[in-house]
This record gives structure tokens, C-alpha cells and sequence, in this order.
């Protein structure tokens, strides 16, 4: 209503503008009574008000309208580019052969430098591994038993119940040994960075041969477009081949990113697959309950909807008017 | 209408009788709609899950 009235009247103003300042005088004329207002004086206040409402529109939107970065797009590093994963569909669980190569190249490659603490052996029984496999990959390693009983801590097999163990004692021998730089634990990398899955896979495919020109490049540092800064203290992993795939996958460089990073969102969300199959039950369900209850609702209000309210006026002999 | 009159007495009429009735359809209900949808679920998924790989591996297991 405001708008339309508001834009009738500046159609006037332009209008007064372009046919000459008769009409103007005449509707002047017509709608104040008595004090003459000049027409050009009444077009340059228009155009006056106009310009300081789009210059004051103008000057907000300097101060407010655009978003401060407060780092350069280097900084912010390279946007990833958005993947078909097959596993993040709604209905999809992940791809178990993926995951045991994934888990394989994470145990051949990443885990030379990258813990997986947050993830214990029994986990891959019935997922990933048999559980003979997972017993058998538990007990390579070494574990702390309780204090015996002169309070001596010794050393045991590992078992299923056991976390897989960590490439350094703590974390000043892992910044020791990589240059000053913590490799991060990979269990919740997948939910802990910007674009997941995408990172990840964006980040281990990413490296070019040699920087762009012009690119500053740290010490000890490598370019890597997608890490934030571009200067990466994780060098290129993952070549062509690198790993013997057991079930004769071919083992490209992409393949690996994708395999690894499938586990590693996993590792990161191992209810995933029963999570999204409760998520179709229910789904279902309400759906079939939110159509009875449509269905019940216009079943009631069809009496309602349907009938007709009539007025039938008292014949005059029944009315008493009061005058 | 006759057989609906036996319906009504024998599992609506009695407050147990309705009870047991609600208990039971809901127990029934639960496992024919999990089974169903676990069914769909794994033809979604066909190839995807562990159960469908395992096979290799328990047999690769045993050989060696
Ligand atoms: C030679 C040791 C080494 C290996 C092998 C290695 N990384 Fe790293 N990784 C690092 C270091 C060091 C960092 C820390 C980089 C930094 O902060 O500049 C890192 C960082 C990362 C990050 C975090 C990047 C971020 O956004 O902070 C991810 C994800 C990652 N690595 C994944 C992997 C995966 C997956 C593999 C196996 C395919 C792998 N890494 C193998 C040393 C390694």
C-alpha cells in the first residue's frame, strides 16, 4: 500500500519534471490551498531528498553492507570442491570395502605420523576387520598393565578393548620430529575442519608439482592451495602405487585420498550407518502418521467445510420494531 | 457384524483383554515393520555393508 502510494507520487515528481511545470501548477493548484509553492522549487526538493536517501543508502552500505575479512583469500586457503560422496546420502551407508583400503592405507601411510586415539580395536570387528584380524592386529602392539603387586607397571599384548596406539610418546616428539609441526590426531578430522570430506580429500590431491610463481613459500613448508595460509608442514603423501590394495583396487593417488578419507569420516562417525537406518524408520513413520493425521483432521472439519449457513428473515408480522 | 461383535468382545470388551491387545499388536508391529525396513534397508545397500564383503574375509581366515 505505502510503496505503491510512495511510487505513484514520485512518478508525478518525474512526471512534472519532463512535461513542463503546468501540470504541476494545476495539481499544485488543486491540492494546497493558498500558499503558491514554485514547482522548481518543489522538483529540486525532490531531487534533493532523493539524493541524500540514496547517499545515505550509500554510505551505509560502505560502513556496514560488505563483510570484513579479516584474513586474505590466502589465508583463508582455497575453497574445496564439493564431491558426489556416495555415503554422505541420506539413505546411504558407508562403502565397507572402501573403508577396509582406507583403513589399510591410513595404516601403511598417515600412521607413521597421525595418532587415530580416539578409535579402540574392537571397533573394526564386524566393520571392518574379522575379529580374528583385529586381534591379531591389537596384539602387535605393546600396552601398560596395572601396577603388580610391587607396584611395577609391565608390559602386555594388546586387546580388542585397547585404542590404537600413537607414532610419537607425546606430543613434543611428534613437533620433534616434523620441523616444529603437530601432526593433528585424525579421529575427528572429518567433523573438525570447514568442508569435511571434501577438505581432506581436496588437501592430499592438492599439492602441484612446484608453487605458482610469486607464491611464499616458508621454510620447511609446502604449497598446498586448500590449507589455510597455503605453507603446509605435511609434505605430499600420497603417489601413485603406493600402497598394494588386497583387493586388487588400483592404487591412484586419488583413489587413496578417497579411500583414507572415507575412513577417516568413519573413524569419526562410526554410528553413521545405523544412525541413518533408524533416520528411514522414522522417516517412515511419521510420514504415514502425518498423512492419517491430515486425513483425520479434514475427515472432522468435512461437515464444518461443507455446510451452509442461511439467514432466514423473521416474517415482519413476529418483529416488534421500536421506533 | 457378527464376527466384529467377537472381536470386540474377546480382545476390546475387558480392560486386560485390551491391554494384552495393545501390547502384543505393538510388539508384533515393531518386529514386522524392523524386519521390512532392515530388508529395504540392505537392498539400498546392496554391497555396501560389512555382511556383504565378510564372507571373503572369514574364508580368507580359515585357509591360511
Ligand atoms: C611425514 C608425516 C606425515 C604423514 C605421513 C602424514 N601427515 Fe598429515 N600432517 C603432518 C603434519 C606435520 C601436519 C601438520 C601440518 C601443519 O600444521 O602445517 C599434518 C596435517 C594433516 C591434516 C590437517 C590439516 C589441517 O587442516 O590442519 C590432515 C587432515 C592430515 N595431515 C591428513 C593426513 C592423511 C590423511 C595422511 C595419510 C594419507 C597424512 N596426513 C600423512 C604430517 C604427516
Amino acid at each position: 500500500m505505502f510503496a505503491r502510494s510512495g511510487l505513484r507520487s514520485t512518478q508525478r515528481v518525474f512526471a512534472g519534471a519532463r512535461n513542463g511545470a503546468i501540470n504541476v501548477t494545476k495539481r499544485a493548484a488543486s491540492t494546497s490551498s493558498g500558499a503558491e509553492a514554485s514547482p522548481v522549487r518543489l522538483n529540486i526538493a525532490a531531487a534533493a531528498s532523493t539524493a541524500v536517501a540514496i547517499g545515505s543508502i550509500a554510505w551505509y552500505y560502505h560502513l556496514y553492507g560488505p563483510t570484513a575479512h579479516a584474513m586474505t583469500p590466502a589465508e583463508e586457503g582455497l575453497h574445496a570442491t564439493k564431491y558426489p560422496w556416495v555415503h554422505q546420502q541420506w539413505f546411504k551407508t558407508f562403502d565397507h570395502q572402501a573403508l577396509r583400503r582406507g583403513f589399510q592405507v591410513y595404516r601403511e601411510v598417515c600412521a607413521a605420523c597421525h595418532s587415530l586415539q580416539r578409535v579402540p580395536y574392537r571397533a573394526f570387528v564386524g566393520t571392518i576387520l574379522t575379529v580374528d584380524e583385529a586381534k591379531a592386529m591389537a596384539e602387535e602392539n605393546e600396552y601398560d598393565t596395572e601396577p603388580n603387586d610391587q607396584g611395577e607397571i609391565e608390559k602386555r599384548p594388546g586387546k580388542l578393548s585397547d585404542y590404537l596406539p600413537a607414532p610419537y610418546k607425546n606430543d613434543e616428539a611428534a613437533r620433534f620430529a616434523n620441523n616444529g609441526a603437530l601432526p593433528p590426531d585424525l579421529s575427528l578430522m572429518v567433523k573438525a575442519r570447514h568442508g569435511g570430506c571434501d577438505y581432506i580429500f581436496s588437501l592430499l590431491t592438492g599439492y602441484p608439482d612446484e608453487p605458482p610463481a610469486g607464491a611464499q613459500v616458508g621454510a620447511g613448508l609446502n604449497f598446498n592451495p586448500y590449507f589455510p595460509g597455503t605453507g603446509i608442514a605435511m609434505a605430499r603423501v600420497l603417489y601413485d602405487d603406493l600402497v598394494d590394495y588386497e583387493d586388487g583396487t588400483r592404487a591412484s593417488t586419488s583413489q587413496m585420498a578417497k579411500d583414507v578419507t572415507e575412513f577417516l569420516n568413519w573413524a569419526a562417525e562410526p554410528e553413521m550407518d545405523d544412525r541413518k537406518r533408524t533416520g528411514l524408520k522414522v522417516l517412515v513413520v511419521t510420514s504415514i502418521l502425518f498423512a492419517a493425521t491430515v486425513w483425520v483432521k479434514r475427515y472432522k472439519w468435512a461437515y464444518l467445510k461443507s455446510r451452509k449457513i442461511a439467514y432466514a428473515p423473521p416474517k415482519d408480522a413476529n418483529v416488534q420494531h421500536r421506533q | 457384524m457378527a464376527q466384529l461383535g467377537t472381536v470386540y468382545n474377546l480382545f476390546f470388551r475387558r480392560n486386560y483383554a485390551m491391554l494384552a491387545t495393545v501390547f502384543t499388536t505393538a510388539f508384533a508391529w515393531e518386529m514386522l515393520y524392523d524386519n521390512t525396513m532392515n530388508k529395504v534397508w540392505d537392498n539400498i545397500n546392496k554391497g555396501r555393508q560389512w555382511k556383504d564383503i565378510r564372507q571373503k574375509y572369514i574364508q580368507g581366515a580359515d585357509d591360511e
